[in-house]
């Protein structure tokens, strides 16, 4: 199947069977390996991109249906002032250990923010809430968060 | 310069992670690169009685016990677990063969094709059995003082048991590893806490000389243990397989793989009978701790050695007597998981202490601090306690962060608050940190120093930690110290990266070497110093008889546990921890505050959420839906401080900490889920279901 979309902004072309997970498209076709898999089934969150601005495990979403849609991977989105916001966040907090789940929570923050530029706590919580975390118990994360929403005041 | 070691910096290792730019092995690409797949018994206990292979297309292979050059066994403390499953298999799950090819379709193709005949036999699954049966691997004991005479004069004696689930690491990173052979020298590449047990492993499976094998550690997503062991068994399949097909060859597993096969926390019973003095002291107990180690021995013979000697925990107790046993059962190995045994004991005695005080209607805490351990006093062992016990101060502390007698007496019923006192015995138990003799050298090349420490940054921040040593040591930027590759070709074997060693056994050892380096610095433009550890001279140790000092020092830690129970659903909410430990002096706080709020994090997950269990000997958790670990809606706020108390041979005067607040939460929670429940915890998890039932007992 012929399938045409946008690419960290770029048009891609590319012919694949359908039910590929979008996943191993990014993976193995672009050489994208910000995007982990950690559970394969949308649970962990690791493998988070951006579907038009909204955060899906890409392991869920099958290749075909991404026709005509815009994927961003902290491969892309790393170059931007928001990223930097967030890296800064999670640099300063130690919101980072062993991190494989790390860019899944950059892409979720992202969309997080993107739809509640002023989240509480507990809004924090819940936005991240389909990020799993083992090293970490989430509270240096939250903190993170909450300083990229400092560090990137306006940005969102 | 001149600012406290304590002082947090920003890890050595974030920007990269949060680039995604860290390459995990997953992301690793090789030439002519092969994958490979397990097939695995779908039986508990069988013979095998034949193989059937379907037609192998040229470039795919098959891989199984033939094709060992050497062992088929992998080393380990038992050497007792098949590479690949021989006449029989004891567990499902277990290894038989692997498909190896270019294609990952056609292999899962290939592997679903073939057909393994088997010739079932009589199975046992559950620890009762085991026990009935008496298919012990190992059976320990050890005494102290007179508990014969002790229990004959008791006023009282209480009898109370305690059982704790499996639990699964779920790191994130899924086991992975990957092998090729370059001019003869067989490479393996991969996630993993130990590079040398890798090592050792394929030098007997292998049959190849020393100098023809090298390990190579790639950034390792978690591991909690359980990346210590297991990573030898496939580093071996991957290298035979690279051996036969002369191509380079990965194994990556997906989480359900990871869920089957991997090693677990061991399910657990501790049954303790304690002799009450006229006092109401504890004089004397009577400790059976039996550990489900699943169908291979493996390490679990020093997972009970911890559990037993934890068995005590911060309490002085006259007279013991220990008797610790790993039971054979046909279900997936248990093994190496953050507190190694201890977080069992401490459980149980925790709770037993809590019960015994209320039969006795004395304040728990007030009866558990009737009985702590101070500077000197004998240990469970027969050691001795060479420092200076805190825990009056960090109980004190504790109990005013969290108002706990306040809330204990304000609560009213589903409300529960709990405290929990505990230790963690810091590096190896026993001879095992002379044993291994940790080595390591520093190497200075005009201003830049670097470490060549074969301890692995696993996320717990070992390299930002290690460096700072270093760089505080010398008084240089810590830029200019360098970490070598973990290679074990390029680095001395300092030991495994387990036990809460690192900081304070190969970061102790860092310290001496910098503080000889610095007296030589202007002396030389390039120097190697280099050092092996010693055990202190104080220490004693039998290892047959299980008498000393089991480990060099201890850390110590309270915590207080909020907690809510819904009275409809019995769902429980933890509200709040309050943590205060002694971990000698932190290397760096706000990594270490993030090993103390992921500990407690993984803790407050087994003793509540994380449920695993076998049905024939199956596990009935298959993937991340079944087994929920905490998400960020489930941890609460975590408070915690330190106080100081620095160890004389630790770097800065640390000690160790990476196990320890895993051990502290789940019988903090547990008092607080019985204060909320009046009812005694005597099992982890605590599920809704179980708080009914234990909330509709009469």
């Amino acid at each position: 199947m012929k399938i045409e979309f946008y690419l960290n902004n770029e048009k891609k072309k590319i012919d694949i069977e359908a039910s590929i997970r979008l996943l191993d498209v990014l993976r193995e076709d672009f050489g994208l390996t910000s995007v982990k898999e950690g559970c394969g089934e949308g649970e962990c969150g690791a493998c988070v991109v951006l579907v038009n601005g909204k955060a899906m495990n890409s392991c869920m979403i099958p290749a075909g249906s991404i026709i005509g849609k815009s994927i961003v991977t902290l491969e892309g989105y790393k170059n931007t002032d928001r990223y930097k916001a967030i890296e800064t966040g999670f640099m300063e907090a130690g919101s980072v250990q062993c991190g494989f789940c790390t860019p899944g929570f950059v892409m979720a923050t992202e969309s997080l923010l993107n739809q509640n530029p002023n989240p509480t706590d507990e809004e924090i919580k819940e936005g991240l809430s389909g990020n799993l975390c083992r090293c970490t118990g989430y509270n240096m994360i939250i903190q993170g968060v909450r300083l990229a929403i400092r560090k990137g005041a306006g940005l969102w | 310069m001149k600012e406290s070691i304590s002082k947090s910096i920003l890890r050595v290792d974030s920007r990269k992670k949060i680039k995604g730019e860290a390459k995990y092995i997953s992301d690793w690409k090789f030439k002519n690169l092969l994958f490979a797949k397990t097939v695995r018994s779908i039986k508990a206990k069988a013979k095998i009685l034949s193989i059937e292979l379907p037609k192998i297309p040229a470039g795919f292979y098959v891989i199984d016990k033939n094709d060992v050059p050497g062992v088929n066994r992998m080393h380990t403390v038992v050497s007792d677990h098949p590479i690949f499953a021989e006449d029989d298999v004891q567990y499902i799950g277990q290894p038989i063969l692997i498909v190896v090819g270019p294609d990952r379709e056609i292999i899962y193709s290939i592997a679903s094709q073939i057909k393994i005949q088997y010739q079932e036999e009589r199975t046992l699954f559950s620890l009762e059995e085991a026990e009935e049966r008496s298919t012990v691997f190992t059976d320990y004991h050890y005494k102290k003082g007179k508990p014969e005479k002790a229990f004959q004069h008791a006023k009282l004696l209480i009898e109370d048991e305690f059982s704790t689930g499996y639990q699964e690491h779920v790191y994130l990173e899924p086991q992975g590893i990957a092998a090729e052979f370059k001019k003869g020298t067989l490479f393996v590449y991969g996630s993993m806490q130990c590079p040398f047990y890798v090592k050792n492993a394929l030098l007997d499976t292998m049959n190849l000389p020393d100098n023809k094998i090298r390990v190579v550690q790639t950034v390792t997503g978690g591991a909690f243990g359980g990346k210590e062991e297991f990573p030898s068994l496939t580093a071996c399949h991957v290298a035979i397989a690279a051996h036969k097909t002369h191509h380079p060859v990965m194994m990556i597993y997906d989480r359900s793989e990871d869920i089957l096969c991997s090693t677990k926390r061991h399910p657990s019973k501790v049954r303790y009978k304690a002799a009450i003095d006229e006092n109401d002291q504890v004089i004397a107990l009577d400790i059976d701790v039996i550990l489900n180690a699943g169908a291979y021995n493996g390490l679990s013979p020093v997972v009970l050695q911890r559990g037993i000697f934890s068995a005590t925990n911060v309490y002085n107790i006259p007279h013991l007597n220990v008797r610790g046993r790993n039971f054979m059962t046909n279900s997936v190995p248990s093994g190496a998981y953050r507190g190694f045994g201890a977080p069992q004991t401490i459980f149980s005695i925790e709770m037993l202490f809590y019960n015994i005080a209320v039969k006795l209607g004395i304040d728990p805490l007030e009866y558990k601090m009737r009985h702590l351990l101070k500077k000197n006093d004998p240990t469970c062992t027969g050691g001795q306690i060479h420092e200076e016990v805190k825990l009056p101060e960090i109980i004190k502390k504790v109990i005013g962060k969290s108002d706990y007698y306040n809330k204990l007496k304000t609560n009213k019923k589903y409300h529960g608050i709990g405290i929990s006192l505990f230790l963690h015995g810091c590096g190896f138990t026993g001879k095992g940190e002379s044993v291994i003799s940790g080595k390591i050298i520093l190497n200075k090349n005009k201003d830049i120093v670097t470490l060549k420490v074969s301890s692995v940054e696993m996320g717990q921040g070992a390299e930002t930690s290690l460096r700072k040593i270093v760089a505080y040591t010398l008084e240089i930027p810590i830029e200019n110290v360098v970490c070598e590759k973990v290679d074990t070709g390029l680095i001395p074997d300092s030991g495994p990266t387990v036990a809460s060693r690192t900081t304070m056994i190969v970061g102790g050892l860092l310290r001496q070497t910098a503080l000889e380096m610095k007296e030589r610095w202007n002396k030389a433009e390039i120097l190697d110093v280099s050092k092996s550890y010693k055990h202190p001279d104080y220490l004693h140790w039998d290892d047959n008889k299980f008498h000393g000092d089991a480990y060099p020092v201890y850390s110590w830690g309270a915590n207080v546990a909020e907690v809510e129970i819904d009275p409809i659903t019995y769902e429980l909410t933890i509200k709040k921890i309050d943590a205060v430990y002694d971990v000698g002096v932190p290397i760096d706080e706000r990594t270490l505050k993030g090993q103390i709020e992921g500990g407690i994090a993984q803790g407050i997950g087994w003793a509540t959420i994380e449920v695993m269990e076998l049905e024939n000997g199956k596990l009935k958790q298959s993937n991340l839906t079944d087994y929920k670990v905490p998400t960020s809606m489930d941890v609460p706020e975590i408070n915690c401080c330190f106080i100081s108390n620095p160890y004389e041979f630790g770097p800065f005067g640390a000690k160790c900490a990476g196990e320890l607040p895993f051990v502290g939460a789940p019988p903090a929670v547990a008092e607080a889920v019985a204060n909320a429940l009046k009812k005694p915890i005597n099992h982890l998890p605590i599920t809704p279901e179980r708080l009914m039932e234990i909330d509709n007992e009469n």
